[in-house]
Order: structure tokens, then sequence, then C-alpha cells
């Protein structure tokens, strides 16, 4: 068993004993914890002088038999990929450390935790793979948790409805994004599956794909991965998905799940596909300011907090994709860091809203307010979040957000292009996402308390450990940024790509 | 020991179990399907230690291929849905014996059980016949030994109603079609002046084949076996048959019987493909099929309430998805690309898995609950966690979620359409997933998202023997299993 290999499959074995009879809770949080421990061991021991794109390698052949396919087990970490599995195993730890007690779970406690470790475990498998059919299965493993998460524990009465919009979103989309996937994998030879196989064949010109047969591909991945990164306008699932979710699952969903899209973007569709995201880039473009410009409108409409988090962490995809299309090195590594950045934000977000509820029954801005001057804790944390979530300096996004731009700008020569004006609107996304976190810390924290609401006790510390430990990891990579970029760097110096424009 | 023995076994076996059935004196008549079982669990290991006859020239044995390892395991699939119907047919004989018992004084308290036990051995001998048949003579025989122990085991429960109808329409339009098919290898004797399935092939691809006599032979032959995997539009009997049949005789049709007849469709479909000739315009016809029975077969399943005609629809859609393997079968040979014949010996060994898996929680269903609605299973997560979650792994299974062995079916059948370029029909294949997920998960959603049904009555903490259990947590394994590693299924295919 490689290191990595216990990784991915830890969560899923924990998710067995727990289904056999082992205590949810412990069980669950244990094997959490030993993820996110063997993770950083993972990352420490990351060899920056090995040239080649993954490290700690492993491989199980899965199929071997005449005509078909090569797939097999396989794991091993890029920079990008370690990056993101660390955003997974914190998140982790995090959902699992807010995650209500077992008995305070109406139902079974059994399933919830489940479910819990399955839709992590699921995100971790997928960040690791570096074989192309289990990047795509391990995906797909959250879906039915998901389902039954928002459908079973949710909140709100149209949970079930909203279970349905968000499984049968998931499902097309991947379903899309299947036959997008094969359409490549044949077109590259259809004898394996192995990524950095693919992608070596689809940089050489003779076993390259097709111009044109790109552009169908990277139409297809990109509305399939599309829909699960929900891109504009495939975002419909999101926000009522998240604002429904029970708290940990919004947190690993909008946190982790999500950047699925937007690493299978850069990690498959761009190497993959390069001719194809150049004839397709305009369309991008208009799609990512649609994220931007668009929703976060309808994120400063919204009258609920949960909500509001819901679409704002749509609204923050386009800049991932506006790393993306940009191209260069600066601009992905960028769109990596974001990811990093935005799954730890929205994540720390959501931990406080469900905190907010618990203690004040309600998330709506009307019904809510001076919350800061009986509950201080949870306005300075809350303080910090949002000011990490619009993209203040001194938290990751901020270091994200400046790549972005700057990569935007990087390749122009004078004169300003499609990218670059997409770029200098993208910009006022930064006050509209300004404006609608402190128009909710305002109203939340500060103003008038509403009659009927009654004081509550502030956060105790022990409850605010899990959004202590994201909060930590979001200041210490806003103030170091080094810390991940060295192994975004490295991740982009092995696989390099045409530039669009 | 040579393989045909294998068959012979069988039908001694189901010979023992009549003849125990009249001169035993049995107070509980089970013991007969346990003896079948046993024989059964016997014959699937033999199956792994046969050997092929050294020439079949001019024996009686020619009618039957040889060395030929897809046949092997079509018969692996005959034996184990046999066994696992006999399974369910014992925990069902209460009902069973209710709708039969003969009403005489001093008659045996489960008088008319004992067939109900023999009779599917008689099919699955014929299930395994036609896995090996590569005439059309024994093609034509297998497949009437299969159907018409399926017309008396449709219609058993001689005092239902609904169990009645459906044997009646199913014998009519199974006549019919036989009838078709008769036709048609009339024609294809005809054109080629053989019986034989290579022969045939030589005789098709030959130059001076009259094409249009060969196309017209096609479509009867495929009005017939159409029918038999319930392809669109010969399905209608599907829905009727498999709801008013005893569930273990649903579950052996939607199996056995389906992939009995794909194994022939496959037989017979393949030297019209490989005639150049020929080729393309049948290509077209079955491409045609497979839309038709994607769509249908899915958007109709979308509607239903009753679980077992939404599991005859879903059978149907599936029947959709081989189907597409098959109208995507490759015009010239290419390195690496997939095969029909592999794609869909794949597919029909995990829809075993699972849709046995589903008829094993139904039928155990059935003892305690007489409605077969999907609203009948509402809440069984709160009261049997145990059967909700082994028919969730099946329906996930059936709606193609990954790291399930129903997901690899799908996706191997994709990739031969992505393969040969069959845009169309992977559109519409899409569309039909996409349906399957609904469907699938809304059986999913009535058991764990809503609350027991009032109505229902009864408790719905359902018991479940020993065996039967056993069975599921078999599956369960076979299905995650394969879904992680396929070669467990593909292996047995060379």
């Amino acid at each position: 068993m490689s290191l990595i290999e216990i990784i991915v499959l830890l969560p899923l074995l924990a998710a067995l004993t727990i289904a056999l009879g082992a205590p949810a809770r412990l069980t669950a949080l244990g094997s959490s914890v030993v993820v996110l421990v063997l993770s950083l061991f993972a990352a420490l021991n990351f060899r920056f002088q090995v040239e080649g794109a993954f490290q700690f390698e492993s491989s199980r052949s899965l199929i071997d038999a005449a005509g078909m396919p090569e797939i097999s087990l396989a794991f091993g970490l890029d920079g990008i990929s370690l990056v993101l599995l660390l955003l997974s195993a914190i998140v982790l730890v995090a959902a699992v450390l807010v995650s209500p007690r077992e008995n305070a779970i109406v139902g079974s406690s059994r399933l919830y935790y489940l479910s819990l470790l399955l839709i992590g475990g699921g995100a971790i498998g997928a960040f690791c793979s570096t074989d192309l059919f289990f990047l795509y299965a391990f995906h797909e493993l959250a879906l039915i948790p998901t389902f039954l998460m928002i459908g079973l524990f949710g909140r709100g009465e149209n949970r079930v409805r909203t279970a349905w919009t968000v499984t049968i979103y998931l499902s097309i989309g991947s379903l899309v994004l299947l036959v997008g996937l094969l359409m490549a994998v044949v077109a590259l030879g259809g004898s394996t599956f192995a990524i950095a196989d693919l992608a070596a064949l689809a940089r050489s010109p003779e076993t390259g794909i097709a111009a044109e047969r790109q552009t169908w591909i990277f139409f297809l991945l990109l509305v399939g991965f599309g829909i699960l990164v929900s891109l504009f306008p495939f975002h419909g699932w999101a926000a009522p998905a998240y604002s429904d979710a029970p708290i940990p699952v919004a947190m690993l969903h909008a946190g982790v799940l999500k950047k699925f899209g937007v690493y299978g973007l850069i990690r498959i569709a761009l190497p993959f596909a390069p001719a194809g995201a150049e004839a397709l880039l305009n369309l991008v473009l208009v799609l990512l300011l649609g994220n931007i410009i668009y929703l976060g409108l309808v994120t400063v409409a919204q009258k609920r907090l949960d909500r509001m988090l819901g679409y704002s962490s749509v609204m923050h995809m386009g800049y991932i994709f506006l790393g993306i299309a940009a191209g260069n090195k600066l601009g992905l590594a960028g769109a990596v860091l974001l990811m990093f950045a935005h799954g730890i934000s929205i994540a720390l977000l959501f931990a406080l809203a469900g905190s907010i509820r618990e203690r004040f029954g309600t998330l709506e801005f009307a019904k809510l307010g001076g919350l800061a001057a009986n509950a201080p804790r949870l306005g300075l944390l809350f303080g910090f979040a949002a000011f990490a979530a619009a993209g203040l300096p001194g938290f990751a996004n901020f270091a994200a957000e400046i790549n972005v731009f700057f990569g935007g700008f990087a390749d122009a020569e004078g004169s300003l292009g499609w990218l670059q004006w997409t770029t200098i609107i993208a910009l006022w996304g930064v006050v509209i996402s300004a404006v609608y976190m402190l128009r909710a810390y305002r109203s939340i924290f500060y103003g008038p308390a509403p009659a009927k609401l009654q004081s509550k006790a502030d956060l105790a510390w022990p409850a605010a450990l899990p959004v202590l430990i994201l909060l930590v990891a979001l200041i210490s990579v806003g103030f170091v940024p080094e810390l991940l970029n060295q192994y975004i760097r490295h991740a982009l110096d092995g696989f390099f790509l045409v530039t669009p424009g | 020991m040579p393989v045909y023995y294998l068959e012979i076994i069988v039908v001694a076996l189901g010979l023992l179990m009549l003849m125990i059935d009249a001169f035993v004196k049995l107070e509980d008549k089970r013991v007969i399907a346990w003896i079948g079982m046993l024989g059964l669990a016997v014959v699937f290991v033999l199956l792994f230690r046969v050997e092929w006859p050294e020439s079949t020239d001019g024996a009686f044995w020619q009618f039957y291929s040889s060395g030929d390892q897809m046949a092997l395991y079509f018969k692996g699939i005959a034996v184990l849905t046999t066994l696992i119907v006999l399974i369910m047919a014992a925990d069902l004989s209460p009902l069973v014996v209710e709708q039969t018992a003969s009403p005489a004084p001093g008659a045996h308290r489960q008088a008319g059980l004992g067939e109900f036990f023999a009779l599917p051995m008689f099919t699955c001998a014929g299930l395994m016949w036609m896995a090996s048949a590569n005439n059309l003579v024994s093609i034509f025989v297998s497949l009437e030994l299969v159907t018409v122990s399926f017309y008396i085991m449709v219609a058993y429960l001689r005092r239902n109603v609904g169990s009645l109808e459906a044997g009646v329409k199913y014998l009519i339009l199974g006549a019919l079609s036989t009838g078709f098919l008769v036709y048609g290898f009339a024609w294809l004797f005809g054109i080629t002046g053989s019986m034989d399935l290579g022969e045939i092939a030589a005789a098709l691809a030959a130059p001076d084949m009259n094409p249009t006599a060969a196309l017209f032979s096609f479509a009867l032959i495929l009005v017939a076996v159409a029918f038999k995997v319930g392809a669109v539009p010969f399905h209608f009997w599907i829905p009727d048959v498999y709801q008013g049949a005893p569930t273990p005789i649903t579950a052996f049709l939607s199996v056995g019987s389906k992939a009995a007849g794909f194994i022939v469709f496959l037989r017979l479909a393949q030297p019209f493909l490989s005639s150049g000739a020929l080729a393309e315009k049948v290509t077209l016809v079955l491409g045609a099929l497979a839309a038709l029975t994607l769509i249908v077969g899915n958007l109709t399943a979308l509607p239903q309430k009753n679980f077992k005609r939404l599991l005859a629809y879903s059978g149907i859609a599936h029947s959709g998805f081989l189907l597409m393997a098959l109208a995507s079968a490759p015009t010239a040979a290419t390195a690496n690309a997939l095969t029909p014949a592999t794609v869909i010996a794949f597919y029909l060994g995990a829809y075993l898995l699972m849709t046995l898996l589903a008829f094993l929680v139904m039928s155990t269903m059935r003892q305690r609950v007489v409605s077969e609605d999907i609203d009948a299973y509402r809440g069984l997560f709160k009261s049997s966690p145990f059967l909700a979650v082994t028919l969730l792994i099946a329906m996930a299974s059936l709606a193609g979620i990954p790291l399930t062995a129903g997901f690899f079916g799908k996706f191997f059948v994709f990739k031969l359409a992505v393969e040969q370029e069959q845009w169309f029909l992977i559109v519409v294949g899409l569309v039909g997933a996409a349906a399957g997920f609904y469907y699938y998960l809304k059986v999913a959603a009535s058991m764990f998202l809503e609350d027991p049904k009032a109505s229902a009555g009864g408790d719905l903490a359902v018991p479940i023997g020993a065996v039967t259990r056993i069975a599921m947590i078999l599956l369960i394994i076979a299905i995650f299993a394969a879904g992680v590693y396929p070669n467990l299924i593909l292996g047995l295919l060379r």
C-alpha cells in the first residue's frame, strides 16, 4: 500500500466500518484527522528537485483483456492535486467537527457520518487519481450520499425537491462529462486511461487530437465540468443546494467537491484539447462574466445569509475560470491557489452560518442584528471570514485573486484583447463581493437587534475549533502564499500548454 | 468431463426433482428446491472444470459450438440465475401454495408446489444449450424448450387472474414470434443452403448473395429475437407479463431469458454484420431499434408507480443499451477496439447481479407486503435498514453509478459507441441514462426520505431467510468487486 492509497481508502474503509456498527462520530473524526496528518506528511515529503508530473505513484492494473482499454487503480500527486488534497483533508476534518453529535441527529446518525465520509473520500479520491476512469468514478461516489444527506438531514420544506434538483443536475453533468472524456480517450488511441500518458499523446503532433474534434471535446468537457462547478448558466442547482443541505455537506460541497470541475478543466480539458480551448475562449469569457457580474448582482439581492453564501460561492467560480482562461502560468497558479483559498473561506463562512442559525434560529438579515454586542467572538470570526471572501490582503484569497488578475494581463502586448477587457470588467466583481459581504456583516452583527431576537451565548472556544483550523489555514497561506505556490509552480512547470489569444 | 454433460446433468436433476415430488412423501416440499439449489451449485462449480470434446464433425454435437468461452460464460449466467430463482421460489412458496393447492380432501397441503421448483431446471437446461447453439436447428429447439417452460411458469398461479392473463398474453405473442423466427430461418436456409451459422456467414459474404432476400430474412429473425429481448416496438408484453407472473419467474424472465436472447441475437446477427453488402443496412436497423428501445424504455419508466412494472421498463431500457452495443459493431477490425460480444457479455453479467438483487429484495418484501407499489416501500430504511440499503445498492448499480458493476457496463457501451462514432445513439443513450437516474433514485427516495405509509398496514420489519440473506450479501460484494475490478467478469470470458 502506498501512502496515497492509504489516504484515499481510509475514509471509505471508515465509512464501511460505520455501516457495520463502529461508533460513528469517533470513527469519522479519527479517520479524517489521520487523513489530514498523512496529507501533511505527503506535502512535507514532496520532492521539488524531481522532474515529472506525479509523485508517490502507485498503480494496480484492473483490466487485463485483449481489446480492452487499460484501466488501473492509480494514484499519485503533483503540486496541484497536493494543494487540493490538503484542501479536502482540512475541510473534511472541519466538517466532521462541525457535525452534530450522534444523539443530536434526527434519524440514523450512522448514515449521516457515513455519507459525510463518502462525500469527502470521493473528493480526495478524485484529486489523487492519476487514472481518468477513477478521477471520474470517485467524484460520482458523492452523488447518492449528497442526495440522501440533503433529502434526509437537510433543512427547509423544499429539501427533498432540492435533493432531486442537485442530483439531476449533477448526474446530467457527469453524463455529458463521461461522453466528453470518452471522446478524448478514443481520439487519443483509446487504449489507456492513464492521465500522464494521455497528456503525452495529446502533446505530440502525430497523436494529438484533430483541431475540429478538439473543439467538440472541449465543449463537452466545458459543459460537463461546468455543470459540476456551477458555471453560468448551469448554476441553478448550487445556491439552493448549499442553503438546504446540512452545514457539513455545504462545507464539503461548496468548499471541496465543486473544485473538481475546475480541477478537471486544468488537468484534463486544457492539456488534451488546447486548440479547442483556444477556439472556445470567447465563450468561456462570456460565461465567466455571467458568473462574476450577473450572479454577483444576484448575490447582492439575497435576503438570507445561507442563500447569499451559496450565490457568492457560485460567483467566485468566475475568477477561477478567469485564471484558466488566461492560460498562462500566472493565471493558472492564481486559479489553483484560489481554489484552495475559496474552498477554505466558503467552508469557514458556512460553518459560522451554522453557528448563527444554531444560536438564533434564523439566517434572514431582517431578523438578525446587533449580534456583535453579545457574541463578540462569533462577530470577530465572521468578520475575518467575510473579509477573506471579499479578498482583503492578508488572506489567501487576495494572494490568489491578484495572481489571476495579473495573469489576465501577463500576455497583453500594448493593445487590449478580449481577455484583458474581461479582466477589467471582472475587477468590478471585487467591489460587488465587498458590497454584499459588508452588508451581510453589518446587518447581522451591527445595528439594532430586533426585539424578538433572544440573546444567546457566544461561541465557546471548543466549538470554535473547526473554525479556527480553517482560519489558520487561510491566514497562513495569505501571508506566505509561497507555502502552496511552491507546489503549484512545480506542477505547472511540468505541463505547460498553449497560450490562447 | 465434456462440456455437454452439464445440460444432461441439469435435465437429470430436473427429472429427479419431479420423481421426488411424485414418489417421496415429503412433509415440506421445499426440500425439492433445496436439492435443486445444491445440484445447481455443483453444476456451477463444474463449469470451471469442463473440457471441450475433441472434434464435433459429423457427430450429434455438431449442433454445439466448440471451444467457446463465451458459451460457457452464458451457461454460468443461466445456472446462477436459476439458482437464485429457486431461492426466491422457496421463499415465496406459501404464496404459491395459496394459489395452487388442491381443495380436494386428503390432498397434500403443498400439492402443486413441486413442479414450481422442477420447471426452472428445464428452462435452465434450455438456456444453457442456447448459449452453445451454433445451428439454426439447435437454436430453435433450445429456444422453444425455454419458451414452452416459461408458458407454464408464467401462468403458474392458477387462481390468480393476473397470472393467467400474463400467461395467455405471453403464450399468444410468444407463439407469434416463434412463427416469425421459423419463417426467417426458412428464408435464411433458402438463401444459403445451410443450417450451420459458420456456413451461413460464408454464404452471406459471397458476392453472388441476394441482398434483398437476406435482408428480408434478417427482418423476420429480428422481429422474433427483438420480442425475446424486449426491444421496442416488440416490448408490449413485457410490463403485463412481468407484473402478472410470480415474482421469481419475473426475475427469471428478465435475466435468464434476456441473456439467452442476447447471445442468440449476437450469433444470428454476426453473419449479417460480417457480410460486406449487408453490414451497413443491418447496423442502421439495429441502431434504429436501439434508439427506440432506449427512448421508450427509459421515458415510460419515469411515471411508473408499480415496482415490478418499473423493473420491466428498466429491463427494456437495459435492452436498449445492449442493442446500442450491438449496433456499434465495428465495420472494420481496429486494434484496441472493444467488440460488441465482450461488451454485451459484461453488461449482462452486471445486469444479472443487480437485477437479481433487486428481485431478491422484492420477493422478500412480498412475503409481508401484498402491494408491489413503490409507495409500499416508503420508510423501509427505518424499519429494515438492511433491505433498504441492499435495494439502494441494486438501484445505484442499475442507474450506473461508478464503482458498481452497472457503471462499467454502461461505460463500455458508451466507449464502444464513441469508437464507432454513433453520435445519435450516444445522445439518446445520454437522455436514457439521465432518466434512469431519476426513476431508480425514486425508489431510493421512497425508502429513505419518506415516512412509512400508515395504510400499508403490517410491520415492514421483514424477516429475511438465511439463504436469501447470504445470496444478497454475495451479490452486493460481487457488484462492488466487479465495479472496481472488472477483470472479475472479463476474466471469465477468456
